[in-house]
Order: C-alpha cells, then structure tokens, then sequence
C-alpha cells in the first residue's frame, strides 16, 4: 500500500500519513483546513473509539477526532508504520 | 434612521455588542484564543468577581464582560468565544472576528496553549490581519516545562513583533506583566512591527484589487485587506457586510451598495480565478507560516512528551474497558455522593427540626394564632428544610466530583466514546457533552446546547436533555432505590444496590435520549449528522480549589438557592391545599381522587401524579408534596430515618411496582419550569417548547402503563 493515496480513515493505527488532498468543499473543508490539516501536513492515526468510529489523530500537537464520513474526504499517503519521518 | 452622520463607537459597542462603558477613559481590551487554552481561567483571574455574564444581542452566543484596574486605569475585558479560525463561517466565529473589527478594542489578547502551540498560531496569525495591537500570552507554560518542551518567547515576540508573555494563570504567574503589556500597547507606548503574513502574487492580486475598490467608497479608518480577506473567505455575506457598513456610517447613505457589491463579486468570480484555490492558498499560507514560527522557538527536550496522556486514553477510550470504565466512574460518583450525603442530611434535619421546636415555642410564646404557625412552620419552614437537607448535601458532593472530571479533561473522552451511538441516532457528537452537563441540571443543559453548530442537532439536544436526570431528580431516584431496592440488605451494600439502580435508570436515559433523537431525526427534524471535530485536549492537573469555588458557587448554591425560591412558595400553598378542606376532604384529596384512577392505571396513585404536577416549579419539592399529603396531619413528615419514609409510603399501599413506575415518572415525565423557560429563550419557539414538554411525558406515560399493565397481567404485584 505504501505510496498510494488511500482514505484517512483506512490508515491503519499507529501509522503516519501525508495530506495529499482534501475532498469536502465549502465549510467542512474550510473546518479541518483550520485545525492544519492542509497539503503535506503529516498527520498520526492514534486510535479507534471503542466502538470503531471516530478515530483519533494527532494533527500539529494537538488530538482531533473525526468521523469516517469526514476522515473518508482526506487522501493521504502512508509513509512509515514507526515513526521516522515525522516532520 | 441613522447611516447621514456617523455613529460614535460607542453606540457601535452598545447595540451590537451589548458592552456598556461608564466614561471614555474606560479601555476596552478582548480576549481571544483556541478552546482549551485556559482561556476563561485567565478570564477568571485577571477580572476576579467583577464580571457578569449574558448573550452577544440577538445572539445565543455567551458573553462575558469584566473588568479589572491596573495602575488606576480601568480595564474591560471582553471575553471572544474560543474558536480555531476567524475566517470561517460560524456563529462564534462571527462574533469574534466582527468585535476585533469593528468594536475597536485598544488591545486584543490572544491566548495559546504552551503544549500546543503550532495550532494555536494560526489564529494568532488571522487576528494580525485584523488589528496590530495584540499580544500574545502564552498560557499553561507549567505544564509545557513539565511535558519538557521549552518555548523561547523572547525570539517568538522578536518574529511576530509584538509582546509576548508567559503565563501559569492557574497560579497567577504572569498576569501582572501581562497587564504592564497589555496597558503599553492600549496607551501606544510601544513600538510594535507586527509580523504580516505574505500571500501568493495571485491572491494578493485579488486582495490589491478588492482594496482599491473599497478604498474608493468605504471612508473612515477600517481596515480594507482584512474586509478583502474576508470577503474572499464569505463570498455570501458581501452584500450583508456591506449593509451593516452603510448601517453604521462606514460607507456613506447614498452609497449604491448592491453596485459596489457587485464589482467586488466581479473581481472575486473572475473567470480565470478558481475561489476555492484562493482561498486555499490563504489558509494554507497561514498554516504554514504558523509551521515555520513553531519550528524556530521551539525545543522538545522530551520527545515522548504526550506518553502518559497516550497511556491513560488507551485505557479510558479502549475498546474493552471505555464504556465499562466510564459507567464505573459514574456509578463511583454516585455512590459516593449517596454513601457521603447521608451523614451530613441527618445532621442538617437534625438541625432544623432542633431550630423547629424553638419556633414552636417562639409561636406559643407570643400566643399566635394556629394557621399561621401551620402555614409557616408546617408549611414553609418544614418544606424548606427538606430541601435543603436533602438537597445540599449530594450536591455540595456531586457537583466538585462532576467538575474534577470536566477539570481533568475526561468529558471529552465520554463524547469520543459514545460518538458512533449518537451518529447513528443522526445527532451531534457533543450531544454527549450536553447530556452530561444536563445530570447537573437540565437548564445548564439546555444552554449548553450552543457549542453545537448544526441548528438541528442543537433542537434535537435540547429536547432530549430532559432524559438525563439534573440534580433535582436524583434524590428522588435515590432515596426510593434506597427503601424499595436496597431495603433488604443492611448498611454499604444498601447503598451499591441503589447506585446499581440508579445507574440503570441514567443508562436506560441515554438509550431513550437516543431513541427519540434517532426517531426526530427521521421525522420533523429529518436531516443528516453534520460534520464535526472533536478536539481530545491533554489531561490537565485540576485546579482543585478552583473547582470547589466554581461548583459551590456556582453550581450548588445557584441550583439550591432557585430550589428555595420555588420551595418556600410552594410549601405555603400545598400546605393550604392540604389543610382547606371541602365536603371533609382537603383540596389535595380532592385532587388525588380525581387523578387517582389514571394514577393507578400507570402504576401509581394520584397523590403520586398531583406531587410531580405540584412539581413542575422544581422537581427537588416532589417527594416533600407527596409525603404532605400522605401525611393525615397535612404538615411534612419529620424525617428521622428512610424507615419513616419507608413505612410511610408503604402504608400508602406502595410496592416495588410503585417504585419502580414513580422512577421511570422521574426520568420520564416534563422538564422542570426553569428548563423549560430556557427552552424557550434558547429556541425562541412556543413549539418547541411545547414538543419537550409533550415528548417526555408521553414516552414517561406509555412505558410506565406498559410496566405497570404486563406485570399485572403476570401476577408479579
């Protein structure tokens, strides 16, 4: 999978992702370029709520849970399962 | 009309801002931040008691005002609503962003969180746009040392150009420098060179030519790249803008402003320009440039710095033990709030019934009739000290328990948790927040609702906070678990099986919250969940004696001192309609045998029906109407122990099906009239109103018919 764009939603747990490209338009798009999440910003898939939706990730320092529907409108490109090439 | 000569700031301040200032030497100075920045605890102590709090007009946005002196100048203090952005198009966001601009505070301070401090700049960097007199205050910076990330705030004021100061609010640490900063910028003894942020050529095309347009037309001293921003940001609220401009004589009454909008739409919708780019490239020449200042003041000495607060949340939001954890939590709270209470309620009754009998003598002493001693002490001081002595104690415990977990940043973790269920009844993720809030008190509830965007997700919130049962109501819950349920076990483990009860009731609360959201959702309220983020902040070190004042005051004292108010009135007239007797029965048996046989149908009595309609004022009066009229004297029981209650209730012909029914009533049946009046204000709709007063009552009605008909039919009581 590594290089391809996939979903943020399906990155798996623990692992690393770069912004590619942010699907929604208008306000939603506008809410979660606010929050950083612009092209290339690296985000982390921190964990499933217990029930599997949303999924936490950290996004510039800060914690910010999203609902798949949301997480599903932003492409991103998995680099590494451990770390690395965090900034 | 207004608009021919200009409107002074100060009526600007007044009508759309609602801020009333005493003299022109009064500074105005506002206050803005991310959320979870500890925003209102600088709020809190740089104005102390001196503040008060209200709506922005017209507005269901919160307002908090206050003041402060500093080197005998006095100072307002606006607090902004905390948002992310400025450029987006929310309520809270247009509040903010329109009092930077146009309530032309001397000086706006913009708190950041130490820990975070990436995000937190990308406000900073909008607020620069707006205005040049900021400064920065950099809060939590405690903690910052204590997760080992170092801020340099000398070379971050030196980047931005502008004074920056640290701050540990909580302790008080900072706020006399900040105050010495904030008073230089606002007198203009200082020199700032604010950092600018530079756009690409294209965007500062666009922003050049919408400038010029309206240096041409707007007069007075505004500032036009930021309106040129904005406009490029709202495209929609041009014409609206451009009104509220002409309104307040920013633009002349002859202006044409549909001609002006227009020419600022042609620059905008150009056909070789592609908005969304632009306005892209805005927001991500902010984030990064946010990016780039973090990089050069920042050090982490540690970079595993959020370890621990990662640890806890595997553990509070894991898949196994979250929701387990967080009834367990809840369930520990209640049970210390019914375990601790029980003391200190015997020893206030105590005390009240010890001051009764001095009354009682004062009344003999001075021969004073009989019906006033009944209407008084009977009625009024006996009703009084129930609520107080049932009511102060679980509160004084409950409320400081329920903000330690706000304090400590758990709350959050409950809406992540919960959030699939809520998007699955097609509600909005913080309805969790709100529901919480409502086992307060269901007005807090209901006001609550406001940190939802999506007007209806916030009506179907506000509705159903109603299904958690407030304070009012747990007593109530407690005490019959207490008699009915735990009646056959002795000492502490009496009181875990009525916490078990209790929190069957909450559970079975947030199951019907979720039923009639979900069931409103697909009919007058159709509609999709809206998008939403929820921020997860660090767990914070609570402030504990900043809890205590807050819940105390107000939170316990506020919700009893309302209680009293209804509860002294009401105590004089139930004792009237108690002891005015027609054909030989009271007014209150009159009324009880009339309801009687719909009482019995649901598995009640009519005295049952009459207390809980009786106690719409507050519901906390319930039990004491019921115990009045079950009592032949027609004056409150003395409350010596729950066995006096118990025996009382089952002379009353009362069985575990009346317990059981009379606790689904309590979490089923209308708001209390305080939440409804805050229904009202908060959806400015009779309707609606109307709808949360019928929705609960009738649920309340048929589940507790269904109850009390199947176990009839079975033979169980």
């Amino acid at each position: 999978m590594k290089g391809e764009l996939v979903p943020l939603n399906l990155l798996p747990i623990g692992n690393f992702g770069i912004v590619k490209h942010i699907i929604s338009k208008g306000s939603n798009r506008r809410r979660l370029m606010d929050l950083g999440l612009i092209t290339d910003t690296t985000v982390v898939s921190l964990r499933k709520s217990p029930s599997g939706d949303p999924i936490a990730y950290e996004i510039r320092g800060t914690v910010i849970a999203l609902r798949s529907e949301e997480a599903s409108n932003i492409l991103v490109k998995i680099i590494n399962s451990e770390g690395g090439n965090l900034l | 009309m207004i608009a021919t000569e200009q409107i002074s700031n100060k009526n600007i301040l007044d009508q759309i801002f609602g801020i009333q200032i005493n003299s022109p030497d009064e500074i105005i100075i506002a206050l803005a931040g991310n959320p979870n920045t500890g925003k209102s605890t600088v709020f809190n102590s740089l104005t102390g008691l001196n503040q008060h709090t209200g709506n922005w007009p017209g507005k269901t946005v919160n307002n908090a005002q206050g003041s402060y002196n500093h080197n005998n100048k006095n100072y307002i203090l606006v607090d902004l609503p905390g948002t992310y952005s400025l450029l987006a198009n929310s309520i809270e966001e247009e509040v903010a962003r329109d009092f930077i601009c146009y309530g032309d505070p001397k000086t706006t301070v913009v708190i950041a969180d130490a820990t975070c401090l990436e995000r937190n700049l990308i406000l900073l960097l909008q607020i620069l746009e707006i205005t040049d007199n900021v400064v920065l205050c950099v809060n939590l910076m405690d903690e910052a040392q204590r997760k080992g990330i170092e801020v340099d705030l000398v070379q971050l004021s030196k980047i931005l150009g502008i004074p920056v100061v640290g701050t540990n609010a909580r302790d008080k640490i900072g706020l006399d420098k900040l105050k010495d900063m904030v008073e230089m910028v606002s007198l203009g003894k200082m020199d700032l060179k604010p950092m600018k942020v530079t756009y690409n050529e294209d965007v500062n095309k666009i922003l050049i030519n919408i400038e010029k347009k309206l240096e041409k037309n707007v007069k007075k001293n505004i500032n036009y790249r930021w309106l040129a921003i904005n406009f490029i940001n709202n495209p929609m609220n041009i014409h609206e803008t451009m009104k509220f401009l002409q309104e307040y004589g920013y633009l002349n009454e002859d202006e044409n402003i549909e001609k002006i909008t227009d020419e600022v739409k042609d620059i905008l919708f150009e056909k070789n320009i592609i908005l969304q780019d632009v306005q892209d490239n805005i927001v991500s020449t902010i984030v990064k440039k946010s990016e780039e200042i973090y990089k050069q003041i920042i050090d982490i000495k540690n970079k595993n710095y959020n370890k621990i607060d990662r640890k806890i949340d595997d553990i509070l939001t894991s898949k196994t033990f979250g929701i387990p954890i967080m009834l367990s939590l809840l369930a520990v709270i209640f049970w210390i709030t019914i375990q601790g209470a029980n003391y200190p309620s015997d020893a206030l009754a105590n005390l009240f019934f010890y001051i009764e009998g001095y009354l009682d003598k004062f009344f003999l002493h001075y021969r004073l009739p009989l019906w006033l001693h009944g209407i008084l002490v009977l009625g009024v001081y006996r009703t009084l000290a129930w609520v107080i002595s049932v009511m102060l104690p679980p509160m004084a415990i409950f409320f400081p328990l329920f903000t330690l977990l706000e304090d400590l940043g758990y709350l959050p973790r409950i809406a992540f948790n919960l959030d699939n269920f809520f998007k699955k009844a097609c509600a909005h993720g913080k309805q969790a927040l709100t529901m919480c809030m409502g086992f307060g008190c269901n007005a807090a509830g209901v006001i609550s609702c406001r940190i939802i965007d999506s007007p209806r997700e916030r009506l179907i919130a506000i509705i159903t906070n109603n299904f958690v049962p407030c304070n009012g109501r747990f007593p109530i819950l407690i005490s019959i678990a207490m008699i009915f349920l735990g009646g056959g076990f002795t000492g502490g483990f009496q009181s875990v099986i009525a916490t078990l009860a209790v929190i069957n009731v909450i559970v079975l609360g947030v199951i019907i919250t979720l039923i009639v959201s979900k069931i409103l959702s697909k009919t007058i309220l159709k509609g999709l969940p809206s998008s939403f983020t929820l921020e997860l902040p660090p767990y914070r070190k609570p402030q504990i004696g900043r809890i205590l004042i807050r819940s105390i005051l107000d939170r316990t004292l506020f919700v009893l001192g309302r209680a009293v108010m209804v509860a002294a009135p009401a105590g004089l007239i139930i004792w009237l309609m108690a002891n005015t007797t027609i054909n030989g029965n009271s007014i209150l048996d009159h009324g009880a045998n009339i309801l009687n046989p719909f009482g019995k149908l649901i598995g009640m009595d009519g005295y049952i029906i009459m207390a809980f309609l009786l106690g719409l004022p507050a519901n906390e009066i319930v039990i004491p109407i019921l115990v009045m009229s079950y009592m032949s004297t027609g004056a409150m029981l003395e409350l010596e122990s729950l066995e006096a209650l118990r025996l009382l209730l089952i002379d009353n012909g009362w069985t575990w099906l009346t317990a059981v029914c009379v606790m689904i009533f309590t979490l089923l049946h209308f708001p209390c009239g305080t939440t409804l009046l805050t229904i009202k204000k908060e959806t400015q709709s009779l309707k609606w109103t109307l709808l949360s007063f019928l929705i609960p009552t009738v649920s309340g009605i048929i589940v507790c018919f269904i109850i009390a008909q199947t176990t009839r039919l079975l033979g169980f009581a």
